[in-house]
């Protein structure tokens, strides 16, 4: 059903159900907002997008508000603007306006506001200093500064709605009303994820990442240190955003001239190990299928989760550590890759693995964390030093004052900079499982993955939870124990969405076999990391962008690696062997819920 | 806290596992134990299934859901206007000299606490004060004595 | 202006057989019954003053199956303490009302959010209810009234906010629409009435709609009870036929000396001593849901507006901004400028600042701070300032 209504005086039809604001921007009639959020249910909290509505006694929220037929809407009246100036002034006072010194600085939306409705003396007086704010830092991941909280608690919807964990929830009311863990614990000490989502919602600097940008320069510089980088999957596909490209263009070749002109002497790739992942967990899967339905062990537990996502993993550490053996015991790729610099990579190198100083750049602030988790330091040193956002490598890059449109492209440095098609869709929901599958597939029946040109489509888009079942047929050798096996998968991404699926697993109502789950929403490409806006429209361009990145590789299955083929050659062995436990394998911490 | 533990399940048997039932939960549990505990409050989380910042965050928004240590007798001194007009703090005054303790306190020996509250709905009868759950009103500094005089002896 | 005068009514306290009144319902179509409260002209007793029986025709039209009749016994207006006396004295019409609502809207379920302040009287009120039940059960009347209880939030007295706590939830108010009548407590249509409306309904339905009508004026029909406090020799409760000015209610209840009266509590209206003979108490002058407090000129006005700031910042839920920081501005705002570090010009932008919280703020707290606020600042300025 239409609704006819007027906007400045200008007639829009829109269906039931839409609010003022969409309508408003139908006419290309900007609104401002500020709680509002995309990816999020409406709050109509901080008010900013109030406007008048003909016969109404009060303003309403443009984004709370369903049109109604006849309605006359007047979005820049006196009235309006008045009370914009107010409701933005309002927040500022309450807001630590640092603005110089914050690492949110030009990239704040109270900011832009301020500079829209509020520039000049404020007549309010300043609450900051009423209120005993605090900064938790005890994240290794992000910081969370209530000086500078405005309250539109989109962090807090994001944590519940998107994230399930709700590690934040607002508390007290009235002007001690503020965004909590529980009971105000330090971050490191509640269920949060580390995932990021939140910060890359936050319109302010109250959720920021913890930045580690001067402790890479300095390694840069320090003329002892090896500084090795190695850059994920959806960070190619992203980091433009922050650089003046549209999202979805994808700027592998010019990153990897940058970061070699930043200084860093050795510019490698996450997806070397993503395939190398591929290898080591695919192969335990085919062992846990043979024990579990072959050799009837008890102790094989079925489905298999995958375990790159560092926030998945803290989740089920939290949520549901009566499932931690149905984890994949097989490390990140970034810890993988970690654990290898300073062993195989130090060792071709001639490097002194207390020299090398291992950065990774990396959508995703979970990744700070998991680098900083005691299991990781398989090398006997950190195996990762520094974990770097996209947000922060684009920060570098400006630092650095490189021209980054006009640079010529480059090729990664070797070894560890070789990869497959395969390695890069681990940066979106369901590349792991169809990397994992594209190899499996091959290794069981010596046959390509029956899908037309290795493109596992039910594995790819954005539904929050994906199924597929794969008959397994032609098998050689030792697998013929799986002939004919339908081979049942599901992927989620999203919290809440794996919360679904384990719901699901405990029920005893999905008999899978595998499961990939990744933290954030469309997979690492939507990662906390990432640059900000994010909504849904970024995530599926950034989607397109990896995808086409994998059709544009010659090699796009992760047993084809050539520098996989070799480090097995020289270095580990074989898949799952004894090295590769030690080094690339690893184990998980049941934790508290709350 | 095992008896905790135990008093939230017992809690959750009766008024359910539905976010609903949080409130009554909570109630039950400051009825019994005079504020919620962390212990508490996370069982509760675990009964309901809801995270416990949220238990947190809905407890701390009601004022009588305390998450700060309170004494078995929580007194609540009305200071809005009525009451603030007609002698709230003498009251208040005489409260602190005989527990010894100031406004936002607890007595060492977890009897009393002190603390102010918005209107109570006893103007007319102004000033008042509840006690747990029970009204006091019309008081003045000797008649506030002899109630918490009968308070220790109980 | 049409005016009633003081006079005193006993209808809200007025011992019934509410089992007559309820047969008497029983044997109504639900048209009836809303025709009935339509035509006695009554709105809500808690202050919006909302046509009764609009609110329940809206309700009764909604398709669902499951709906709520909810008793909003969240009384926590500063100044306001006649819902408890209500239920203390006359819980069965309070009930009765409410089978009168859910037979009206379609409803079989009933819930009364008592406040927590008022936890001491739900032993009695229960024991109350239980013998109500059965009374209903002789009837032969399908319909069962629970219990929810606060525990201490002004703010829980918003219709939306009330049903949020209702569901385990923080009390914040709600976006509007959807309203209560299509989605209210656990998203089901929901009519909720004051105690004092409901109580009001079901002597309509006894007395019939006419002989209600004939008390008070065109805009306030009937008769309220008033919570009398302050600076009166006589402080309590009153039923009072609606239509009196502030100067006859003062005559009543003043103390010779009063200077102002407060109508419908902090967030309502401060009548100066000059404005007493041309305000009448209602819907055409201040409306009020029944509080009413009287200042003498002991009294210092800028300590009654800072308590009342004081209580909005404490009791803003907190979710929007105007309310929220609102109210500590004007609170901190007020405190610089009576002590002179602030211009008595400032209160001119603080009252400006109050207009916006009036048509800014998400709920009805944030948007009446200002009615005390402006009342209190243009008549007692001298008193405000340093």
């Amino acid at each position: 059903m239409t609704i006819n209504l007027n906007i400045n005086d200008q007639k829009v039809s829109v269906p039931r159900g839409t609010t003022v604001l969409e309508a408003a921007r139908k006419l290309n009639i900007n609104i401002p907002t500020l709680c509002n959020h995309a990816d999020l249910c409406v709050a109509g909290n901080c008010r900013v997008c109030v406007v008048e509505q003909k016969g109404a006694r009060t303003l309403i929220a443009a984004c709370a508000m369903p049109v109604s037929e006849g309605m006359d809407i007047y979005t820049n009246t006196l009235k309006v603007r008045n009370a914009r100036k107010h409701i933005v002034e309002l927040l500022l006072s309450e807001h630590r306006s640092d603005c110089t010194k914050c690492y949110k600085n030009q990239k704040c939306e109270l900011q832009a506001l301020a500079n829209e409705f509020a520039f000049g003396d404020t007549i309010f007086l300043d609450l900051v200093e009423d209120h005993n704010y605090t900064i938790d830092r005890s994240s290794p991941s992000f910081i969370k500064d209530d000086s500078k909280c405005i309250r539109c608690q989109r962090c807090v919807r994001t944590c519940s709605e998107l994230q399930y964990i709700s590690a934040i929830a607002v508390s007290k009311k009235g002007s001690h009303q503020k965004i909590s863990s529980f009971h105000n614990r330090p971050m490191s000490h509640v269920v949060c994820t580390n995932c990021g989502q939140c910060v890359n919602r936050c319109p302010t600097g109250a959720l920021v990442e913890k930045t580690y940008i001067d402790q890479v320069w300095d390694a840069i510089y320090d003329t002892e240190k090896h500084v090795v980088v190695q850059t994920a999957p959806a960070v190619r596909v992203a980091l433009g955003e922050d650089l003046g490209y549209d999202p979805g263009e994808r700027v592998t070749g010019k990153m990897v001239t940058a970061l070699k002109q930043l200084g860093i002497d050795s510019v490698l790739d996450t997806d070397f190990s993503a395939d190398l992942t591929i290898m080591e967990e695919g192969t335990e899967l085919l062992t846990r299928l043979k024990k579990a339905l072959v050799d009837g062990d008890k102790n094989t537990v079925l489905p298999m989760f995958t375990s790159c996502s560092p926030g998945w993993i803290k989740f089920i550490e939290h949520k549901y550590p009566q499932f931690l053996p149905n984890l994949s015991t097989c490390k990140s790729p970034q810890q993988m890759f970690g654990a290898l610099a300073k062993t195989f990579y130090a060792q071709k190198r001639h490097l002194d693995p207390s020299k090398i100083v291992s950065v990774s750049i990396m959508p995703c602030t979970a990744k700070k964390y998991e680098a900083d988790r005691p299991e990781m330091r398989a090398s006997g040193y950190k195996d990762i030093d520094f974990v770097l956002t996209t947000r922060e490598l684009a920060v570098m890059i400006k630092q650095a004052g490189i021209d980054f449109r006009n640079l010529e492209p480059s090729r990664y440095d070797s070894v560890m900079g070789e990869s497959t098609g395969a390695g890069v869709i681990f940066g979106a929901t369901g590349g792991v499982m169809e990397a994992a599958l594209r190899t499996a597939y091959e290794i069981v029946t010596g046959r390509e993955v029956p899908f037309n040109n290795l493109n596992i489509i039910p594995a790819r888009g954005m539904d929050g939870v994906k199924e597929a079942t794969i008959k397994i047929e032609g098998c050689t050798g030792d697998w013929k124990f799986l002939e004919g096996v339908e081979l049942k998968v599901a992927i989620a991404h999203g919290l809440t969405n794996a919360n679904k699926v384990m719901k699901l697993v405990k029920s005893g109502k999905a008999a899978y076999h595998f499961i990939e789950i990744m933290a954030c929403p469309g997979g690492c490409i939507g990662g906390g990391g990432q640059p900000i806006p994010t909504s849904m429209e970024i995530r599926k361009n950034r989607m397109k962008a990896i995808y086409s990145e994998d059709e544009h590789m010659v090699l796009r299955k992760s047993h084809e690696n050539p520098e996989v083929i070799a480090i097995y050659k020289e270095f580990l062995g074989r898949p799952n062997s004894h090295l590769s436990h030690e080094l690339l394998h690893t184990h998980y911490v049941e934790r508290e819920n709350y | 806290m095992y008896q905790v533990g135990n008093l939230v399940k017992k809690l959750s048997d009766k008024h359910g596992r539905k976010r609903e039932s949080l409130m009554p939960i909570l109630q039950g549990i400051v009825e019994k134990h005079n504020y919620l505990t962390d212990e508490a409050m996370v069982e509760v989380a675990k009964e309901l299934d809801i995270s416990a910042a949220e238990v947190y965050g809905t407890a701390s928004f009601y004022t009588f859901l305390d998450t700060q240590v309170r004494g078995k007798y929580v007194i609540r001194v009305c200071k809005t206007i009525t009451c603030s007009m007609k002698g709230k703090n003498e009251i208040i005054q005489t409260l602190e000299d005989i527990l010894k303790i100031k406004v936002g306190e607890t007595t060492s020996d977890k009897n009393f606490s002190l603390i102010e509250t918005n209107c109570i709905g006893w103007c007319h009868k102004a000033p008042a004060i509840l006690i747990n759950e029970i009204p006091y009103t019309e008081l003045t500094p000797e008649k506030i004595v002899e109630i918490i005089k009968g308070y220790l002896h109980k | 202006m049409e005016r009633k005068g003081l006079n005193k009514v006993g209808l809200i306290f007025e011992k019934i057989d509410i089992k007559e009144v309820l047969t008497k319902t029983f044997n109504m179509s639900s048209n009836d019954i809303i025709q009935n409260i339509l035509n006695s002209g009554l709105k809500g007793r808690g202050g919006a003053g909302f046509p009764t029986g609009l609110k329940w025709k809206y309700t009764a039209a909604e398709k669902e199956l499951e709906k709520y009749v909810v008793c909003n016994a969240d009384e926590g207006e500063p100044g306001t303490f006649k819902d408890r006396e209500i239920l203390d004295k006359v819980a069965y019409k309070v009930y009765g009302g409410m089978v009168i609502a859910g037979k009206a809207i379609g409803a079989k379920n009933g819930i009364v959010y008592l406040r927590g302040e008022y936890r001491f009287l739900l032993p009695q009120l229960m024991k109350e209810l239980e013998a109500f039940h059965n009374l209903l059960d002789e009837i032969g009347f399908d319909f069962k009234i629970r219990y929810c209880l606060g525990s201490g939030a002004y703010i829980c007295g918003e219709e939306s906010a009330l049903f949020e706590s209702i569901q385990g939830d923080r009390g914040e108010p709600r976006n509007k629409p959807p309203y209560p009548t299509s989605s209210g407590v656990f998203g089901k249509p929901t009519t909720i009435n004051n105690v004092e409306t409901l109580v009001s309904a079901a002597m309509i339905i006894m007395h019939g709609a006419i002989s209600y009508s004939q008390l008070g004026t065109t805009d306030s029909r009937g008769s309220k009870v008033f919570s009398v406090s302050g600076d009166t020799p006589t402080p309590g409760i009153f039923e009072l036929e609606l239509g009196m000015t502030v100067q006859e209610f003062v005559n009543e209840f003043g103390d010779g000396d009063t200077k102002a009266v407060q109508v419908g509590g902090a967030s309502g209206f401060c009548v100066p001593r000059k404005k007493f003979q041309n305000t009448i108490i209602g819907f055409e002058g201040v409306p009020t849901g029944g509080s009413m407090k009287l200042f003498n000129s002991s009294r210092s006005m800028y300590n009654v507006l800072h308590n009342y700031l004081d209580f909005f910042a404490e009791e803003s839920c907190g979710q929007c901004t105007p309310c929220r920081v609102g109210c500590q501005q004007l609170l901190k705002g007020v405190e610089k400028v009576k002590k002179g570090e602030a211009k008595s010009t400032y209160l001119n932008e603080l009252v400006k600042l109050a207009d916006t919280m009036k048509i800014a703020s998400k709920c009805g707290l944030g948007q009446s701070v200002g009615n005390a606020f402006r009342t209190i600042v243009e008549n007692f300025r001298e008193e405000i300032i340093y």
